[in-house]
């Protein structure tokens, strides 16, 4: 059975004159890395608080269609016991953080969900551990950096040890090799512990090593849906005007000018590799 | 013109930002500040509408001392888009929060509204005019914020993170109207981490690390600098990684442009046959 399944998934924000997300079908399964991109204002973020419960129980307006996350049927369960199972990082940390220590921030969501107290103590550690910031425990969220801070959320997310960890461009505020630590943690949460991740981001060039599973959104519908290089090489991907990979892009360029070089790249280490071996055999 | 000398910056919780800063900016130039987080580069720009004032060494704006005047009156000058919209934005539809500015500069009513119209069609906005800036989405709000600071059409235009949360298409209208600004003489500064923008749009590129400028140069020289490059904490472009694969087929590593990197396979492709 799938983590996430969406049937027919229509929505509108209460003030809202156009559906934020129309007829939107997904299935995704257990243990995925879904990277979900689309051009600015396509329902991304919107389809990210259909799976913890924000649309419709916080945000109120109608939801129709259907939307089972990790068996539970998101229109009728609480956000609470939603947030049991799935949990949100935040594109800005500041929007997350605001406990005084680092492990008060990380053990606030145990603490409301009445979790023992040797317990906390087990799965703050934990999280700080996988996470890399065990050091920072004792320090104030809000003088660390961005690319701490964002750890610290997903450590706080992690400890609550959900079956889906969703992220919506967590590291749009860092630098990129901030940005790629980040991503890495992420993946190490994902395979290691095989949590399903959805992550929102418009830096594929940074982020698509690390996915199996791309939806792209477009106008509140997903247009496409499938693995990474299938779905980067398709015309319509280049049509919507989603920040393709450049080893793709160039990929179809050469290929556009005649070089025909068979597999299709989506990192940058691929695309040598496979332009060497054209290279060289001719 | 912004002339910075020698300038020092201590935030009050003794965090010293900026140690030593000399930098002279000519009008029409279109600049990227790049760096690590923490590098001093959003507090750099905030001196340049008086947001912040040297701790020591001097800023002049067109000849003016940013130490003598308010940031109101270098405002008028100076436009700034924050990193954060939401440090921005507060009125309650997207054409009051466009205007708002207008307003306080005391423009005649019928100039504001022209100059309202004018934003929000370079924006692509129109459809929200109605609409609170907090309806929209985070790359929307972005750009909301962008359109109130252009409408008052300022000289100098400082970009924080102008590329955040931004998809393709308006990245391009981006880089567009940043052409078309600088071809009007206006200076154009972003800060930013968006290696694959700076590629694309080749301003003069200024790396800082701890406080002080690190290098200046073209996008192409800065980029593909490896030493530089990982001095600053960014990564080159994709397409420079993928030229740097290939090194051992005698391919050239500095480039930036996947055009031009086309261009450069399919030379050797010629020549090798």
């Amino acid at each position: 059975m799938p983590i996430i399944e969406a049937k027919g998934l229509t929505y509108t924000y209460p003030a809202g004159t156009k559906r934020a997300i129309e007829n939107v079908s997904l299935k995704i399964e257990r243990g995925e890395f879904v990277i979900l991109t689309g051009p600015s204002g396509c329902g991304k973020t919107t389809l990210c608080r259909c799976l913890n419960g924000l649309v419709p129980h916080f945000y109120s307006g109608k939801l129709e269609g259907d939307i089972l996350v990790a068996g539970l049927n998101v229109s009728k369960r609480s956000v609470q016991e939603l947030a049991r199972h799935v949990g949100l990082v935040f594109q800005n940390p500041e929007n997350q953080l605001f406990a005084l220590f680092v492990e008060k921030d990380v053990a606030f969501g145990l603490e409301n969900m009445g979790v023992p107290r040797h317990e906390i103590r087990e799965r703050v550690d934990w999280a700080l551990q996988m996470t890399g910031i065990e050091d920072l425990r004792e320090r104030a969220p809000h003088e660390l950096s961005g690319g701490q801070q964002q750890r610290v959320a997903i450590a706080s997310v992690l400890a609550m040890q959900p079956d889906v960890m969703v992220l919506d461009e967590p590291t749009s505020f860092l630098d990129p090799l901030g940005a790629q630590k980040i991503f890495e943690v992420i993946s190490e949460v994902n395979r290691k512990l095989g949590i399903t991740v959805v992550l929102v981001e418009h830096r594929l060039d940074l982020a698509s090593r690390y996915s199996n599973h791309v939806v792209i959104m477009h106008e509140g519908r997903v247009v496409l849906d499938g693995e990474p290089r299938e779905v980067f090489q398709s015309k319509k991907a280049r049509l919507i005007g989603v920040g393709i990979p450049q080893a793709t892009r160039l990929h179809h360029l050469l290929e556009e000018s005649g070089l025909r070089l068979g597999r299709v790249p989506v990192t940058s280490e691929e695309a040598s590799q496979i332009i060497k071996e054209v290279l060289r055999r001719d | 013109m912004i002339e910075i000398k020698d300038v020092f910056f201590t935030y009050p919780n003794g965090v010293e930002a900026l140690r030593g800063v000399s930098l002279s900016i000519p009008d029409g130039e279109f600049i990227a500040i790049m760096g690590q987080n923490g590098a001093g580069k959003t507090t750099l720009v905030k001196h340049f509408n008086g947001l912040l004032k040297p701790t020591r060494g001097e800023i002049l704006v067109d000849g003016v001392n940013t130490q003598k005047v308010s940031v109101a009156t270098l405002a008028r000058n100076v436009g700034f888009v924050f990193q954060n919209p939401d440090h921005q934005l507060f009125c309650e539809t997207v054409e009051d929060e466009v205007a708002f500015a207008l307003r306080n500069f005391d423009f005649e009513e019928k100039v504001i509204k022209r100059r309202v119209a004018w934003a929000l069609n370079l924006l692509d906005l129109e459809e929200y005019r109605k609409t609170s800036p907090f309806m929209l989405s985070g790359g929307e709000r972005k750009r909301v914020a962008l359109a109130s600071v252009l409408a008052w059409d300022p000289q100098v235009v400082i970009l924080d993170e102008p590329t955040i949360g931004q998809d393709h298409k308006q990245k391009e209208r981006l880089r567009q109207f940043i052409v078309q600004l600088t071809a009007q003489q206006k200076t154009v500064i972003i800060v930013t981490h968006d290696v694959e923008f700076v590629a694309e749009c080749a301003p003069h590129v200024i790396l800082m690390a701890n406080g002080k400028i690190v290098a200046e140069g073209s996008a192409r020289q800065m980029l593909t600098n490896l030493d530089l490059v990982t001095q600053a904490s960014i990564a080159p472009p994709q397409i420079t990684q993928i030229f740097l694969g290939l090194t051992d087929l005698g391919l050239p590593t500095d480039l930036i442009d996947i055009h031009a990197a086309k261009e450069a396979l399919l030379d050797f492709l010629e020549a090798n046959p």
